[in-house]
């Protein structure tokens, strides 16, 4: 390790000395600073940050987007989303969301990454195939499963028919078409937490488990006892993605419902979309973007304590 | 991962149950995608009563009559223009900083690192109508340059903290070394760290193609225009127009995520590499 450092230095030495004849540096490290971080402050700035006090700032007006703001309604704006009803179905579609995606999806990838483990035949088809629909763009998943659910074409209407029920419209029905999108949801992203398990698995030392086996224990004290706690790193940051993906999820919802039939499978973002952007409401939208700034940034913050009381 | 790590994790299922529920969940998730490749290969009629099986007789007009127009392949045009503008402005923009802060130490660097770092914290949908008005204001809407330059902003924060931690494993001795004999920082920049950290800049440019290349939101603001539409607004508009031909929509979906599937083949490497890399370092 030493002496391939002295002589990677050493030959690096040796290119660079050659330069220094040729050209001076001009290059301090001000200049360094000056020359390589306006790009990235620049688009950040004017794209990211100040969009986002915009926000905070319109969300005060009643505003079209014409001119300037000028009605100033102090926090009406986020008075009338607290009272209306389809702004709590949203956010009420959001926390189910967040309980599915903990309670089930993360259970079933943990599961697969834990089937797929001591490489048995076929573990990187399996793998694979279960990643496919995480690699699929959302809308491209969307109307995939708006086929599936559809009540004359459908596979789930065929499905039904063959044991004898009436073909149902899923997405058309107020009572369910907010689980027919969970099911999705499930479907499109446990891929993608099963990788984040498998590769939790495999920085788990093996030895571990040859001495767990030699002390007698069972499988499922294995389990609880040395791979459960060995991953809780892993667990942790699948658990934020997953809070933070459903607190998100738009793309998905577009192509099935938009958010409909009457308001039930909004989530904040599409009632953001659809009584913000296509009304043009640009006040009354950014409030909805403000309240969702400040959830994911509290959530961000709340996951980081725990993360550096843990790991 | 010297060799493929062993993780033997002690499941005491027999083989069979094992298999059982794997095959299981992989048909769960392989059925809706197969129908659907199948499904633009039949006629209304036949996806009626037989949406599972294969065809009765193969239909290859649906997928040729979508090959053969300019329109599929205008999409993919549109959303391949936009993802590769993307991906060299964000690396470009972000090795420069991400550079600077591995190695360049000054008053204040701290706090802007994470200053744009802040991005990583909330999606765009939170800024999506300021953001509407500021492109409006700067005369882009319904052009490319709207779609990518906020796209290049909000993939600035990932970029840069995956890139400065591979850049700061280049040894600081290798940078003095340099320095001391007369290297400037810019020429260590293009002619050390660049070269060395070819996987990941790789791991990163895929990362961010793929998230442009599925983007819906901020292209669905920013275009009106369906000549410039990528591919997502491009097939939420033919399945508006075509919405009682799912023959022709599912040929147009298997169609457009065919290009994603071999992309995924190809890169997957990469792809796998950049999800956990940005897990395990987060």
């Amino acid at each position: 390790m030493g002496a391939g450092m002295a002589g990677a230095i050493a030959s690096v030495r040796a290119r660079f000395s050659s330069w220094r004849r040729s050209t001076r540096p001009m290059d301090s490290r001000l200049a360094v600073a000056l020359l390589f971080l306006p790009p990235a402050l620049f688009l950040f700035t004017l794209f990211v940050a100040l969009p986002m006090g915009e926000a905070a700032w319109y969300s005060f007006y009643n505003w079209n987007g014409y001119g300037t703001p000028e009605t100033f309604v102090g926090l009406k704006n986020y008075a009338l989303l607290v009272q209306n009803r389809a702004f709590r179905i949203a956010l009420c579609n959001n926390l189910l969301i967040i309980a599915v995606s903990l309670a089930i999806q993360l259970p079933l990838a943990l599961a697969m990454a834990i089937l797929l483990a001591d490489r048995i035949r076929g573990a990187v088809a399996f793998r694979m195939i279960f990643f496919v629909p995480y690699v699929l763009a959302e809308v491209a998943a969307g109307l995939i499963w708006r086929f599936v659910y559809d009540g004359d074409y459908g596979l789930l209407a065929k499905a039904a028919a063959a044991l004898g029920f009436a073909a149902p419209y899923v997405l058309a029905d107020r009572d369910l078409a907010m689980y027919a999108i969970l099911i999705v949801v499930v479907w499109k992203y446990f891929g993608f937490h099963m990788m984040l398990y498998i590769a939790g698995l495999e920085q788990i030392d093996p030895n571990l488990y040859e001495a767990a086996h030699i002390d007698g224990a069972t499988g499922r004290q294995i389990l609880a006892r040395v791979t459960l706690p060995l991953l809780g790193p892993t667990i942790r940051l699948s658990v934020f993605f997953a809070v933070l993906g459903s607190i998100q999820l738009f793309d998905l919802i577009m192509p099935l419902t938009k958010g409909g039939p009457s308001d039930s499978t909004q989530t904040m973002v599409t009632y953001l979309y659809s009584y913000g952007v296509t009304r043009m409401r640009i006040g009354f939208g950014s409030a909805v973007g403000v309240i969702l700034f400040v959830i994911c940034v509290a959530f961000a913050f709340g996951y980081n304590r725990i993360r550096t009381r843990y790991d | 991962m010297t060799e493929r790590a062993r993780y033997d994790t002690a499941v005491t299922l027999s083989p069979v149950l094992r298999y059982a529920i794997l095959f299981l969940v992989a048909g769960l998730v392989l059925v809706p995608l197969l129908a659907t490749a199948l499904g633009g290969f039949k006629s209304l009629g036949d996806l009626r009563v037989n949406p599972f099986g294969l065809p009765a007789q193969w239909e290859w007009d649906n997928y040729w009559s979508i090959v053969a127009g300019p329109r599929y392949w205008q999409l993919l045009w549109n959303s391949l223009v936009i993802a590769v503008l993307t991906v060299v402005l964000t690396l470009a923009a972000s090795a420069m900083a991400a550079f600077v802060f591995a190695h360049v130490h000054f008053f204040g660097s701290t706090f802007l690192l994470r200053y744009l770092l802040l991005g990583l914290m909330f999606p765009a949908a939170a800024a999506i109508l300021p953001l509407f008005i500021k492109i409006r204001d700067l005369g882009l809407l319904d052009t490319y340059w709207g779609v990518v330059l906020p796209q290049v902003a909000f993939g600035l924060g990932m970029s840069i903290l995956l890139l400065r931690n591979f850049f700061r494993q280049i040894p600081a001795e290798l940078l003095d070394a340099a320095l001391i004999d007369g290297c400037g920082y810019i020429r260590f920049f293009r002619h050390v760290t660049l070269p060395l950290s070819r996987p990941i800049i790789a791991t990163v440019g895929v990362i961010v193609f793929v998230h442009s290349w599925n983007n819906y939101l901020l292209p669905l603001v920013v275009l009106n225009r369906d000549s410039i539409y990528p591919w997502p607004l491009g097939i939420m508009a033919y399945q508006g127009e075509y919405s009682t031909d799912w023959q022709l929509v599912l040929a147009f979906v298997t169609l457009t995520i065919l290009p994603a599937i071999v992309m995924f083949v190809v890169a997957q490497k990469y792809l796998v590499a950049g999800l956990t890399a940005g897990a395990v370092k987060g």
